[in-house]
């Protein structure tokens, strides 16, 4: 039998194609690493929790019910011109907590396997693919509470629903993809993570999560540059049974997640034993 | 098959830097050069030293090489560099097969989940398939001897039972390549051995890569010593004693104390009739032949009517190696005036090697040649120092026992001339 032979040398340039086949390669080899991964920590997560799967969704939920009270005692007054404004809101905030929850995996799964990175060696992938299976899990708890949400409100979006799912992949991967560009540097300064949530909470406001159409036209401008709405409102309307919407906008998008996205993975990998040796 | 090279390490260096915030920020360069590739830049920045330098060997199926080093001396760091967790900043390595390394034996466990689950992820971890594990998770368990607990949550075990369950996982890996961080120092006295003779199992089939403090150990387990001192190799071999013998060197020995001499002095202590000046003064003994110590006793205490002397002596890895009653064969001394006492060992069995001696007087109460320690009078503990020549052991140990020697009932070799 032939032995697998590894070599490390002090070769610092970045092969791209290389790379890629490794990640590949990677991927197919840490495949039942990941799922093991994945299947420890959501056995550990609600084995010391009474209130379970119930944690996947009650954050996006409160948001949701203070916009519905907002809404409801006419504070604010929100227009929105398909659906009632209640699901309109909770559709939208169970969107935005699978983007948010997408964009810190990265930095989170690779803090939390922290003590595992520099003691043994084995493939990264299997560290952000675990993780993936988590958002999955997660949020397919999230779907579930959707579709609950669609019968109270009597809307059948039909096999358009489908098409949501696709939608919510995507969402998925766009923030996955940005996660994993910060994560190298994430994990050698601490600031990175701290000012994540300051920038979502900003960022919420930039896209339709909560209110539909904006009146000052300089901010509807930069909602409709922030490549967040299209993603968002396709999504809603796909799950509610419309169409999607800015579609050329939205293919563009998926273009550049996929050509980051293999970039940010390189980038990922390349950095590991830099981050190694510095903790 | 035993030709097989399957560690091979070229002229491997590797450098670090000492402070935490210019660290991160090369951190950030090294991010930058690795991604756009630079051929430059493996000069040391500020504040940066060569935390491994220049260090190459080789190491076949079959053979074990010994890491020697004080703390800090780079071993670590290249264990590390090994493992492929952090690239090296020169140099090449080159590693044939499942490599698996035993450095952090719990890093894989998730303490809520129970040990069962446990081991699944840690196989996982360690590259194992779902089948193998499956094949081989009886054998591990009862490798473990923890059974019972086997569906306990580990955050209930205690830090021995997770080490041995860690432990099992990783030894039931078959690695090719295995590199070993003083992990064999686990559990209670029973499981040491048994991991201690997994490992030689293991050893045989592979390519093992050894670091430890235990100079026993060591001497037991490899066929080739490298030493390293400030990263560098200070000596590499397979001489695995001389190694040894260099570590020990390295330290500076116990210093002699006067423990306790409330109740009687020792002066002009001399070996073979030499006079020890000081501590520092050590006398050179031969391998076979006689070896006296002498030394005055002021006894202080006028109430003692009678006391022994103990002797001990101490190897450089402060065991114990012998020990001599003055009075258990004997009678014991009687307090006089001057109290001269000569020592003298016929025919010293102890191989070559620096050694100590400390000296116990106490009191004799009830039978002449009882050794109750009830009051002692006086410890002088690693006071002279004395070094055997004489006998080279290949391995490391403190006697060679003179013995008669017989084939088919024929004395060959007497040692009773």
């Amino acid at each position: 039998m032939k032995l697998k032979t590894v070599v490390y040398t002090s070769d610092k340039r970045t092969h791209f194609f290389k790379e890629i086949k490794a990640i590949f390669t990677d991927i197919r080899s840490s495949n039942f690493l990941a799922y093991q991964i994945a299947k420890r920590d959501i056995q550990a997560q609600y084995r010391q929790s009474v209130l379970g799967i119930l944690w996947a969704f009650v954050t996006p939920m409160i948001n949701a019910v203070v916009w519905i009270f907002l809404s409801a005692s006419g504070a604010v007054a929100i227009p929105t011109d398909k659906l009632p404004y209640p699901l309109f809101v909770f559709i939208g905030t169970i969107l935005w907590s699978v983007f948010t929850e997408s964009l810190n995996m990265p930095l989170i799964q690779t803090q939390a396997a922290k003590g595992l990175i520099s003691k043994i060696n084995f493939p990264k992938e299997a560290i952000l693919v675990a993780g993936f299976y988590k958002l999955l899990f997660n949020t397919s708890i999230k779907l579930i509470i959707v579709i609950i949400a669609l019968f109270v409100f009597k809307v059948n979006p039909g096999i358009n629903f489908l098409l949501g799912g696709v939608m919510i992949i995507f969402i998925m991967m766009f923030g996955v993809v940005f996660g994993m560009l910060i994560t190298p540097i994430g994990m050698l300064y601490k600031d990175i993570g701290r000012g994540i949530p300051l920038a979502l909470s900003f960022l919420m406001y930039t896209a339709p999560v909560v209110y539909q159409e904006i009146k000052n036209p300089m901010i509807a401008k930069i909602v409709n540059i922030n490549p967040l709405t299209p993603l968002i409102n396709s999504a809603r309307n796909t799950l509610t049974g419309y169409g999607f919407e800015q579609l050329p906008y939205l293919l563009g998008i998926l273009g550049v997640t996929l050509i980051i996205g293999l970039l940010g993975w390189i980038f990922y990998r390349v950095s590991i034993p830099i981050i190694v040796e510095r903790m | 098959m035993s030709n097989e090279v399957l560690i091979k390490v070229e002229h491997v260096s590797k450098k670090f830097c000492k402070d935490l915030n210019l660290g991160l920020l090369y951190g950030l360069q090294d991010l930058a050069t690795n991604v756009f590739g630079s051929k430059s830049q493996r000069e040391l920045r500020k504040k940066e030293f060569w935390a491994v330098d220049d260090i190459s060997f080789e190491v076949k199926r079959g053979e074990c090489l010994g890491l020697l080093g004080h703390n800090g001396a780079g071993k670590s760091t290249l264990l590390k560099v090994l493992t492929g967790l952090i690239a090296p900043d020169r140099g090449r390595i080159e590693m044939h097969g499942r490599v698996n390394a035993l450095i952090e034996l719990t890093a894989g466990f998730n303490p809520i989940l129970t040990g069962r689950e446990n081991i699944y992820n840690n196989g996982a971890v360690l590259g194992l398939s779902d089948k193998e594990i499956k094949s081989k998770f009886d054998e591990i368990v009862a490798f473990s001897e923890l059974e019972e607990f086997i569906d306990t949550p580990v955050q209930y075990y205690s830090s021995g039972m997770r080490v041995r369950l860690g432990f099992s996982v990783a030894a039931h890996t078959d690695p090719d390549v295995l590199i070993l961080d003083e992990v064999l120092a686990v559990g209670d006295a029973g499981f040491k051995a048994k991991s201690f003779n997994k490992m030689k199992e293991i050893m045989k089939s592979a390519a093992v890569v050894f670091v430890s403090h235990s100079m026993p150990q060591v001497a037991r387990t490899c066929d080739q010593v490298l030493f390293m001192r400030h990263g560098k190799s200070y000596y590499q071999g397979s001489n695995v004693n001389e190694g040894v013998e260099l570590y020990f060197n390295e330290f500076k020995s116990e210093q002699g104390s006067v423990e306790l001499d409330t109740g009687a002095e020792i002066h002009n202590i001399s070996i073979n009739s030499e006079t020890v000046v000081d501590e520092n003064d050590i006398k050179t003994v031969q391998y076979g032949e006689a070896m006296s110590i002498e030394f005055d006793i002021d006894i202080k205490d006028l109430n003692v009517k009678k006391y022994y002397v103990q002797i001990q002596i101490i190897d450089k890895d402060l065991k114990m190696a012998a020990i001599h009653f003055t009075n258990l064969h004997n009678e014991s001394f009687i307090v006089t005036e001057k109290n001269r006492i000569k020592v003298v060992f016929p025919d010293l069995q102890l191989v070559n090697g620096e050694y100590a001696l400390s000296y116990f007087v106490t009191e004799t109460e009830g039978e002449s040649n009882s050794i109750k320690e009830n009051n002692i009078l006086a410890i002088y503990r690693n006071y002279t120092k004395f070094k055997v020549k004489g006998l080279n052991t290949p391995t490391y140990t403190s006697f060679h026992l003179k013995a008669d020697i017989y084939q088919n009932n024929n004395l060959i070799n007497s040692i009773l001339k």
